[in-house]
This record gives C-alpha cells, sequence and structure tokens, in this order.
C-alpha cells in the first residue's frame, strides 16, 4: 500500500470526534431542551418512546444542520479565531464527507419523525432543516444584516415540532414558544456579536454590529427584547399557562429588560469593556432555559 | 504495516464499532416503536 499524506485530510477517515463536532453539541443542547419543553406541554403525553423518538429526531435535525452549515462556512469558519480550530477549516476532515453526513443525517431524522410520530412533525423538521440551510446560511447570513432576524426563525421550530409530534396538531401555546425563541434570538446574537463584532468583520458576515454600528445594534437589542417579554408573558394572560409561570416569566424578562438596558447605557466601543453584552448574553441562555423548565414544571405540578 | 496504515485503520475500527452500537440501537428503538404504534400492552 503507498504511503498515505497525512496532511491531506481527504486521505484518512474522519475521527468520530470530528464527525461529532459537526453536529454542534453545544447548539444542539438548547434545541433539544426547547423541543422537550414543547413536548412536555402538551395536555396528553405521547408513549415514552414515541416522545424519545420525536425528540431524537429534533436533535439529528439539528446536527445535520450544524453539519451542513460547516460544510457551507468552512471558508469563513477558518478567518474567524472562535472557529477555525472546527474539523473543517482545520484540515482534520474533507468537506465531501461533511457534506454526506448532513444531508444523510437530516433525511434520516426527517423519515425517522415521520414513521414513530407523525408526517406533520416530519414536514416541519424537513422545513426547518431546509430553512437553516438555504434561507439563513446561504441566503440571507453572507448578505444582509437582519440574518439573525429571519434566520432565528430556525431556532424557534424545535418547540412547535415537540408539540405537533405529540399531538399531531398547532395549538396558540406552542406558536407563541416559536415566537418567544425567534424574538428571543436576535437580542441573544447580537450581544454575542457586539463583542466578537472583529471576528464577523475579519470573516466578511455582515452583523448588525459590523454594518450599522454598536449603538444602532444596542438599541435594536433593546427594542426586541420588549415584544419578547410580551411574547414570554402572555400564555399566562390568554390562559396557556399558570399563574406560577406568569409570575416567573415576568420576573425573568423583567431582569432580561434591564440587562438590556445596560447594554443601552453603554457606551464603550472596546470588547474588553462589554461586560453589560457580555452579561445579558450569558443571562440570555438562562432566561430560555428558566423559561421553558417554568412552563413545564407549571403544566405538570399541581399547584 | 506502516504507521500511515495503523491510524487508517485504528480509525476504521473506532468508527466501525460505533457503527456496530449505533445500528444495534436503531433495531431496538424500531422495535419498540413497532410495539407503541400497535398499541400492544405489556
Amino acid at each position: 500500500m503507498p504511503a498515505m499524506d497525512m496532511t491531506n485530510p481527504a486521505a484518512l477517515p474522519a475521527d468520530w470526534r470530528d464527525i461529532l463536532a459537526l453536529t454542534k453539541p453545544r447548539v444542539m443542547s438548547l434545541v433539544v431542551f426547547t423541543g422537550l419543553c414543547g413536548l412536555l406541554a402538551v395536555p396528553q403525553l405521547p408513549p415514552v418512546v414515541i416522545g424519545f423518538t420525536a425528540i431524537l429526531c429534533i436533535a439529528l435535525g439539528a446536527g445535520a444542520c450544524g453539519a451542513l452549515n460547516q460544510w457551507y462556512e468552512a471558508d469563513l469558519d477558518a478567518k474567524m479565531r472562535r472557529t477555525a480550530r472546527r474539523p473543517l477549516p482545520d484540515k482534520r476532515m474533507d468537506r465531501q464527507s461533511a457534506l454526506h453526513f448532513g444531508v444523510g443525517l437530516g433525511a434520516f431524522s426527517v423519515l425517522l419523525m415521520g414513521v414513530a410520530a407523525n408526517w406533520l412533525a416530519a414536514a416541519l423538521l424537513a422545513a426547518s432543516i431546509l430553512f437553516y440551510v438555504f434561507v439563513y446560511t446561504i441566503w440571507l447570513k453572507p448578505r444582509t444584516p437582519q440574518n439573525i432576524v429571519i434566520g432565528g426563525a430556525a431556532g424557534a421550530f424545535p418547540p412547535l415540532i415537540g408539540w405537533v409530534a405529540a399531538t399531531g396538531h398547532f395549538a396558540t401555546l406552542p406558536v407563541l414558544l416559536f415566537a418567544i425563541v425567534f424574538l428571543w434570538t436576535p437580542p441573544h446574537f447580537w450581544a454575542l456579536s457586539l463583542f466578537v463584532r472583529s471576528d464577523y468583520a475579519a470573516a466578511g458576515i455582515p452583523m448588525l454590529p459590523v454594518v450599522a454600528g454598536v449603538e444602532n445594534t444596542r438599541r435594536q437589542i433593546f427594542l426586541y427584547t420588549l415584544p419578547m417579554a410580551l411574547a414570554a408573558v402572555a400564555p399566562w394572560p390568554l390562559g396557556l399557562a399558570g399563574p406560577i409561570y406568569g409570575a416567573c416569566a415576568a420576573i425573568l424578562s423583567f431582569v432580561f429588560l434591564v440587562l438590556a438596558a445596560r447594554v443601552l447605557a453603554n457606551r464603550t466601543t472596546d470588547p474588553a469593556q462589554m461586560a453589560a453584552e457580555k452579561h445579558l448574553f450569558a443571562y440570555s441562555v438562562f432566561y430560555l432555559f428558566a423559561l421553558f423548565t417554568v412552563l413545564v414544571v407549571d403544566r405538570w405540578l399541581p399547584w | 504495516m506502516s504507521p500511515e496504515d495503523e491510524v487508517i485503520r485504528k480509525r476504521q475500527r473506532e468508527r466501525a464499532r460505533i457503527m456496530a452500537w449505533l445500528l444495534g440501537a436503531f433495531v431496538i428503538l424500531l422495535f419498540f416503536i413497532t410495539v407503541a404504534k400497535t398499541g400492544m400492552n405489556w
């Protein structure tokens, strides 16, 4: 057998850890969690194995999105410090393998969802994968600073898919959960993009702070937080959640608003001094986990 | 076997082992999905 060229990623089978890294496991955890909460918020739970499979399919679909995103953005990832060590820009894997893995995983997740749960949930899962890859990654992200706003819809699908997988139909509550994640995405990502904007600028991605400036981004963060807070509290007055959820959602959203106001009041353009932005970013992750947890607890505990 | 071949074989073995576990888990999952879908009670 001739000696292999070890610097050529195509010559070496990819390590399983790199294949796993393609799926962006950290992003997947948030997607799985919101999907699980959408499923657990239903009036009548499905059999455990069907619920488990539905969440597995959401996770696999999210993994497919991560792999296809990394396949398409390998060149951009190589230019950003935060992403340069990923398997594709670091040349530990060849791009074609990532493409095959992403397409295969996506198709498998949709088919399994259709067989195990229902085909409406499978269609929603397929739509969310296609939306993330074609509308967000390929179309919007490299072209417009509103990429996060519209692209956020892809990340908002899981609670809706979880609900539909369990019930087979739409309802007001999962649509509100979709709206909460959709409106939460811009403040969450723009807070991050404020203190890593040099990375985005280096890669030529038109994130809002790069294109419209830091002050404008801070204003937009605050403006998006207002409807997000309203959507978060809305299930209570609409009778879709109890007072425990209403009180917790109001407190959590109020803290979010205070942190967003601190970001709005911040004047620095030096990422090292953007403590308010870093706090908001960290809190935004906690906020979504806490809000969805309270929704499920409020739904199932006999208060 | 050269060191390069050993690296390739090691990765192939690891991937084959993981694939076997995943396929086994998938078969078991399909069995339980079938049980749940057909409404069998046991």
